[in-house]
């Protein structure tokens, strides 16, 4: 039995066919309509996350199968102060698969050792949050064709966004990748990767400006500023306009360069950018009930 | 100047930082063990001034000492037989350590379940760094942890 922590958990080549998996569903969604007929997932989120939480119902329920869980921690039994390890041994008896999100990082690690059956780290913390990192490499992989060989500008909150982070860790192990990273100093991306990214001799550079590289870019991944990162609202209302995608800006762009973004924005990209061509952040949605569906098929074992 | 016996069988711990003797007291559970003891202070060193020696009395086989190589690899382990030093034991970082550093990030599912063992991992060997099994938050060296 296998389970998704990180999204270094699958090699190269495992990631290759699960993303194979997820193009044959974009292809023919018909076929995988009843795949998992007579399976359950349980969504246990103890922090509220609606996007990725109805990403994975809605995989789920493509797939024929049925979803159960619960929204924030509240409403579980984590509230009468139940560990995580004896949640899952139960979670275990009336579901085929779990999906967690969890305020502390490495819970869904301990739900793991403990569980009966596989477990999907839905995001712990600001720790690792694979099934977004899945999502960014077959948007990329779908629409470019290819994984590597490209320059790839991360825009944003590089210090606390762990997106950004696990998608370095993810584009690093594919060839001639090479990384701008754009934010303010006082978001930059912290010193291990860029000296990781020095120690494998893996081109980077880090730029104020968005306009100064936007020529250069194949992909451009935006970020949010999220306010809850931030200790005190000054510097979050200070810092939280520095970086914004236009049309002025984005003219300086390639023709087949393909802007990204995690979701949900604020304001980092204008709405005004929604309907150009190389925005592909609503279809990155898309990909993502995609890479879910072609996940819960792949951890369950089912033949396709 | 005090004069501490030799052992017949067991371990000497030399090149102990000096104060840090009873730190390794606890960490090889010495405590736990019905063994003769000797825990010197301060003792004189030529090359440090000051250092603390353990010296401890038992089977050869019944101490693991790789979390020595953890709290400070310049300790010197001399391996007693027959009264005699038979081995100069060279310290190997331990793969995975339980319970010996505790995990200091505040986010860290261990915050919350203190039940859950605080294991650190080996993330890179020749840097030296641990990392938290849980949250892979980089062990420091400051002695807080310990």
């Amino acid at each position: 039995m296998r389970h998704l922590m990180n999204p270094l958990d699958f090699s190269v080549e495992e990631l290759d066919r699960l993303f194979d998996l997820a193009n044959r569903i974009e292809a023919d969604p018909a076929r995988y309509a009843h795949a998992c007929e007579g399976k359950k997932l349980a969504t246990c989120f103890y922090e509220p996350s609606t996007r990725t939480r109805l990403s994975f119902e809605a995989a789920m329920l493509n797939l024929g199968g049925q979803v159960l869980g619960f929204s924030d921690a509240g409403s579980s039994s984590a509230a009468k102060g139940e560990s995580v390890s004896d949640t899952i041994r139960i979670i275990s008896c009336y579901a085929d698969i779990c999906a967690m999100r969890h305020p502390k990082e490495g819970a869904p690690m301990v739900a793991a050792s403990r569980s009966g059956i596989p477990v999907i780290n839905a995001g712990d913390g600001g720790h690792q949050h694979p099934t977004q990192t899945l999502t960014d490499l077959l948007t990329i992989r779908s629409l470019k064709g290819r994984l590597g060989g490209f320059t790839i500008g991360l825009c944003g909150d590089l210090k606390f966004g762990r997106t950004v982070h696990s998608l370095i860790n993810a584009l690093i192990r594919y060839p001639d990748v090479s990384f701008l990273f754009i934010s303010p100093s006082e978001l930059k991306v912290p010193d291990y990767i860029t000296d990781m990214l020095t120690e494998r001799h893996i081109p980077y550079e880090e730029v104020i400006r968005l306009e100064d590289c936007m020529p250069r870019l194949d992909l451009l991944y935006m970020t949010r500023v999220q306010k809850e990162r931030f200790f005190n609202e000054e510097d979050y209302v200070r810092l939280k306009d520095f970086y914004i995608l236009d049309k002025a800006k984005l003219s300086a762009a390639r023709e087949d360069m393909l802007v990204l973004h995690p979701l949900p924005r604020v304001n980092e990209i204008s709405v005004e950018v929604d309907d150009d061509p190389r925005a592909v952040y609503f279809k990155q949605a898309q990909y993502g009930v995609y890479v879910r569906m072609a996940l819960i098929l792949t951890l369950l074992e089912i033949e396709n | 100047m005090l004069n501490v016996g030799k052992i017949e069988e067991g371990f000497v711990l030399d090149h102990i930082q000096a104060g840090k003797s009873l730190d390794i007291y606890h960490h090889l559970k010495l405590d736990k063990l019905d063994c003769t003891v000797a825990i010197i202070k301060n003792a004189r060193s030529n090359k440090k001034g000051k250092k603390d020696i353990l010296k401890v009395e038992c089977d050869i086989n019944t101490l693991n000492l790789d979390i020595l190589a953890v709290i400070d690899h310049n300790i010197t382990v001399n391996v007693i037989k027959n009264g005699e030093i038979v081995e100069k034991k060279e310290l190997v970082l331990p793969r995975e350590i339980h319970n010996v550093i505790k995990c200091k990030n505040p986010r860290c599912i261990t915050s919350i379940e203190q039940e859950l063992p605080h294991i650190f991992v080996l993330a890179d060997e020749e840097k030296e760094i641990y990392r938290c099994k849980y949250c892979e938050e980089k062990a420091s060296n400051s002695s807080s942890q310990w």
